[in-house]
């Protein structure tokens, strides 16, 4: 078995781990991994997370027990000092000794401190590995004790500059970028995309030092300032030095291996040193007379020295090498590709700016506009995996190349779909997998679902920016395979919910089995019973009592489920209006039948804790006072949350809460594929929240604003406009057509945010339907919508006045005896059920 | 908890010694369930219309020793009656028991029989 020794466990260094255990002869070799550091090789690229949350497991690349698992033994705390080549070995600091047959130097780079007086002092600091920033931080915090308004500088305004000071500024210090060059990034960007990023930057909180050099550091004992020049003074009480990256090359200095002038181990396109049994790699290696300082071609390199060792001599390092980069810069994203930068002899370039947006697209096309050459973008990089691809595949332009970068309102348009690509074009270049690859892990069979294909290939595992791309071929492909998952509601109907909504509309069905009759199979289940009865409810306006054994079982007994078999009651309280009366005869309610009592988020009351059998003399009382029920059960309209409004409010432009309960009032009982909430708010203070609803209100100078397609919840999205400052009855015209419509052609429990993502042509499609009656449907819509709203009863009155429909409210159907088996526990002066044990 | 669970095992309907009068036919609901009391058990009983027949079981679900499984839906997965638990949607066959989709100790199940308009549920004690 032959021993390689890989010195350096960074990004490079694992990846070469990584890729080599993937070979099949991988077991001939014996890997002994070498690092620095005291835990495993994490993700540098992202180590401004760590700020965010501290944790240094979740930047690792792969766990320690995944080196043991492969039969990797990982020394850490071991740093190699000294290489032997005429007894091919090496040893470590702690004096012990191992022998090779290839040695791989991954030892990566460190941070560049230039030599200016006072570097040394206390408080200056460089940002390389999970140590340093641990430094800062303990650092920070000692400095905000004292001062809470202390700031801090970066030196260096470059990628990783502008990373410290995003982390600087997490830490909750006053950030300064000092640059000596006129612009930020300089190596990525030309100068009016540098002014754009500046700008944004500047209006969240960083301070830019353009043109500084700095002379000394300033300070006794610990740095108090910088000094660029007589009189130019900046007080700091904290820096962070990221200027450049100096390649850790000393072995290969110390063990006479050939070198650049300027540092760097000479590597030729196998990645072998002059040495030919040493390999170096990542950003110690010197090729083509260059460092390159960007994951990707570090990767490359350690692709290439693992085929070179295992024998595939063919395969060599390319000599173009792409530098094009995508990053999200503290929120703003920056990419460059290409030839950024391009003299006026070799092309035209065309630029999109907008300051006020912080945008700036420019994209370089070769002199007779067929080829893109390279480009930039600041502020959006939505459509840097496609334009990179372009560039990448050297793909015909459109006519007009403009459309490739101008927004879509000024006649922009995506470029083509990503199917469109060369099987050989790359679409990960972290990990460098191709579309080929992505496509035929689905058509090979081999894998069923994007989750198996990120997982085989290790497409989009890095930094994760052709995710969408990779999401893309993978639906495409799979629906080109005809494989689309033709949303079938169940194994008893092989129709989507708008079929089936369609059939039992023009074929009138009304009772479960008749549907099953005459479009399913089988006896039904807890899939397709409840969407049927939710169909009937939507089509009729039937409530649950009509076939109660079709509906879920909160639909089933007019409440909540919960967790001990019990159930929640919930009245409707339209906009949350309540008279003081009205509360105390809930009150009165609730002690009565010692039920658990919370206001909701809705802004309404929920009782907790009801048994089956008292649910119809619960329900009784409420209606007698007035009550009705709350559908808090049901996917139908829960509330209309609202503000004040003009009402009370100082700020108020209308009266927020009457739309509310007047919209609440003409919607309630309104069955759907899912719950609909709603709001209303008097101002765009928007204290109803209206905008994380299915629709929500605004009132505005001149009307309302009508938004839709919002909600909470666990993918939180806010509502998109569709009309502004449109009167009360337009509103409701508006939103009786969005409502029929979204119920019409939902899938089963699809809220309006997913429905609108999904809908073809989004929002403004959804104008169209809607506003401009493309489809010629509104009058219809608004039709539908009207006969449901003249149909409303409360189920809830209808259950308690029918005695028929009462009797399913009885936990024993031969005795009168109450559930024994329910616990309940003291909570602070009410009560829950017990906790599960299971 | 497992004390919940032990008072439950599948009878078989040449075991039965008991055959219990729970109610008349007419109170449970068609393709619909509801629960009898027998002795200190709770069995969920369904009026499987569509199929023509009579299925009983315990009325606590495995899962999280819950009284509800006669509040659940009936309906078949691949011709196997089944009925899915209100609280998480497990399924269990009518049949035999099994957990269909899931790794759950199958439930217990009683034979039933219909005589003169009235149901009864077959006990071995």
């Amino acid at each position: 078995m032959k021993s390689i020794l890989v010195v350096g466990n960074g990004m490079v260094g694992y990846k070469f781990c990584e890729k080599f255990v993937a070979k099949e002869t991988s077991e001939e070799f014996k890997i002994t991994v070498f690092g620095e550091e005291p835990r495993p090789a994490y993700d540098r690229v992202h180590l401004s997370e760590f700020f965010e949350n501290s944790d240094a497991k979740a930047l690792e690349m792969a766990p320690r027990s995944w080196y043991e698992e492969h039969n990797i033994e990982l020394i850490t705390n071991g740093r190699v000092t000294d290489i032997h080549r005429g007894s091919k070995t090496i040893t470590t600091i702690s004096d012990k000794k191992y022998e090779y047959d290839y040695l791989v130097l991954a030892t990566g780079s460190s941070a560049f401190v230039p030599p200016i007086k006072g570097v040394e002092k206390k408080g200056v600091f460089v940002y390389r590995t999970i140590e340093d920033l641990e430094g800062m931080m303990s650092y920070a915090n000692e400095l905000k004790k004292k001062n809470p308004n202390a700031k801090a500088a970066v030196l260096g305004g470059g990628l990783l500059g502008l990373e410290a000071g995003k982390a600087v500024m997490d830490m909750g210090l006053e950030p300064h970028i000092v640059e000596f060059a006129p612009k930020l990034m300089p190596r990525q960007l030309d100068s009016r995309s540098s002014k754009v990023l500046q700008l944004k930057l500047e209006s969240i909180g960083l301070n830019i030092h353009l043109s500084k050099a700095t002379n000394q550091i300033l300070g006794e004992d610990a740095i108090t300032g910088m000094e660029f020049g007589e009189d130019d003074v900046l007080d700091v009480e904290m820096l962070v030095i990221s200027a450049g990256i100096r390649p850790r090359d000393e072995l290969g200095n110390t063990c006479g291996l050939a070198m650049g002038t300027r540092g760097g181990i000479v590597v030729n396109n196998k990645m072998q040193t002059s040495d030919p049994e040493i390999y170096a790699i990542g950003e110690v290696a010197l090729y083509n007379e260059m460092i390159y300082g960007l994951v990707a071609p570090g990767y490359d390199m350690a692709g290439v020295a693992v085929e070179q060792i295992i024998g595939n001599a063919e395969i060599l390092m390319p000599s173009d090498i792409d530098m094009s980069t995508k990053l999200k810069l503290i929120g703003v994203d920056v990419a460059s590709f290409g030839e950024p930068f391009m003299p006026a002899s070799k092309g035209h370039s065309i630029i999109f700016e907008n300051k006020t947006e912080y945008l700036y697209k420019r994209i370089n096309v070769s002199l007779d506009g067929k080829k893109l050459l390279g480009g930039i973008l600041v502020g959006d990089a939505a459509d840097y995996n496609m334009l990179h691809q372009v560039y990448l595949n050297g793909m015909a332009m459109p006519e007009d190349p403009a459309q490739l970068i101008l927004p879509a309102s000024e006649g922009g348009s995506s470029f083509g779909s990503a199917l469109d690509l060369p099987d050989e074009a790359q679409i990960c270049s972290c990990e460098n997998v191709s579309k080929g690859q992505i496509c035929g892990a689905i058509k090979d069979g081999s894998c069923e679902d994007l989750a198996g294909v990120i997982s085989s290939t290790k497409a989009s595992t890095s930094c994760g920016g052709c995710k969408p791309m990779v999401t893309d071929l993978v639906n495409e492909t799979l629906k080109s395979l005809g494989k689309t998952v033709k949303n079938v509601i169940c194994e008893h109907f092989e129709y989507s919910r708008q079929e089936l909504y369609g059939i039992i509309k023009a074929k009138k069905l009304t009772s479960f089995n008749e549907v099953l009759d005459t479009c399913g199979v089988g006896d039904g289940c807890e899939t397709c019973k409840p969407l049927v009865s939710s169909i009937f409810a939507s089509l009729y306006n039937d409530t649950p009592n009509k076939e109660d054994v079709a509906q879920d079982t909160n639909d089933k007994f007019l409440a909540n489920i919960q967790r001990n078999g019990t159930y929640s009651v919930v009245p409707r309280i339209a906009g949350g209006e309540i008279t003081p009366e009205n509360l105390i005869v809930l009150g009165k309610i609730g002690s009565k039948y010692n039920l658990y009592t919370k206001i909701t988020g809705g802004a309404r009351i929920d009782f907790f804790g009801a048994e089956l059998n008292d649910l119809p003399a619960i329900w009784k009382e409420l209606i007698d006072a007035g009550f009705e029920s709350g559908h808090a059960y049901g996917k139908s309209l829960r509330t209309v949350k609202s503000c004040v409004g003009s009402t009370w409010c100082r700020y108020g432009l209308d009266e927020s809460i009457s739309f509310a309960i007047e919209l609440e009032n003409r919607y309630k009982g309104l069955r759907s594929p899912h719950k609909i909430k709603g709001g209303v708010s008097g101002c765009i203070r928007e204290c109803a929240e209206a905008r994380g609803k299915d629709f929500g209100v605004i009132a505005v100078e001149g009307g309302w604003n009508l938004y839709v397609g919002g909600n909470g919840g666990a993918t939180p999205k806010h509502a998109q406009l569709l009309a502004e400052k449109i009167d009360n009855e337009t509103v409701i015209k508006y939103l009786d057509r969005y409502l029929i419509y979204y119920i019409q052609t939902a899938a089963p429990l699809m809220r309006t945010a997913a429905w609108l993502d999904k809908l073809e042509g989004g929002i403004d499609q959804l104008k169209k339907v809607v506003i401009d009656d493309s489809l010629n449907i509104a009058e219809d819509l608004e039709k539908e919508m009207q006969s449901l709203v003249n149909a409303y009863e409360c189920e809830w009155k209808q259950a308690v006045e029918n005695e028929e429909a009462k009797k399913r409210f009885t936990h024993f159907v031969n005795s009168e005896e109450r559930d024994d088996n329910l616990v309940f526990v003291p909570l602070r002066d009410q009560k829950m059920p017990e906790h599960w044990n299971n | 908890m497992n004390s919940l669970l032990s008072k439950y095992t599948s009878v078989k309907e040449e075991e039965v010694k008991v055959w219990f009068k729970a109610a008349s036919v007419d109170s449970f609901s068609k393709d619909g369930g509801a629960c009898v009391k027998y002795k200190d058990k709770q069995i969920a009983v369904f009026n499987f219309e569509r199929k023509g027949e009579w299925y009983a079981c315990q009325n606590v679900c495995p899962h999280k020793m819950e009284m509800v499984l006669s509040r659940g839906m009936i309906g078949d997965a691949n011709g196997i009656p089944k009925v899915a638990c209100p609280m998480h949607k497990k399924t269990f066959s009518l049949e035999n028991g099994e957990n269909l989709n899931g790794d759950l100790d199958a439930i217990a199940t009683y034979p039933v029989k219909i005589q003169g308009n009235f149901v009864y549920i077959g006990f071995s004690e």
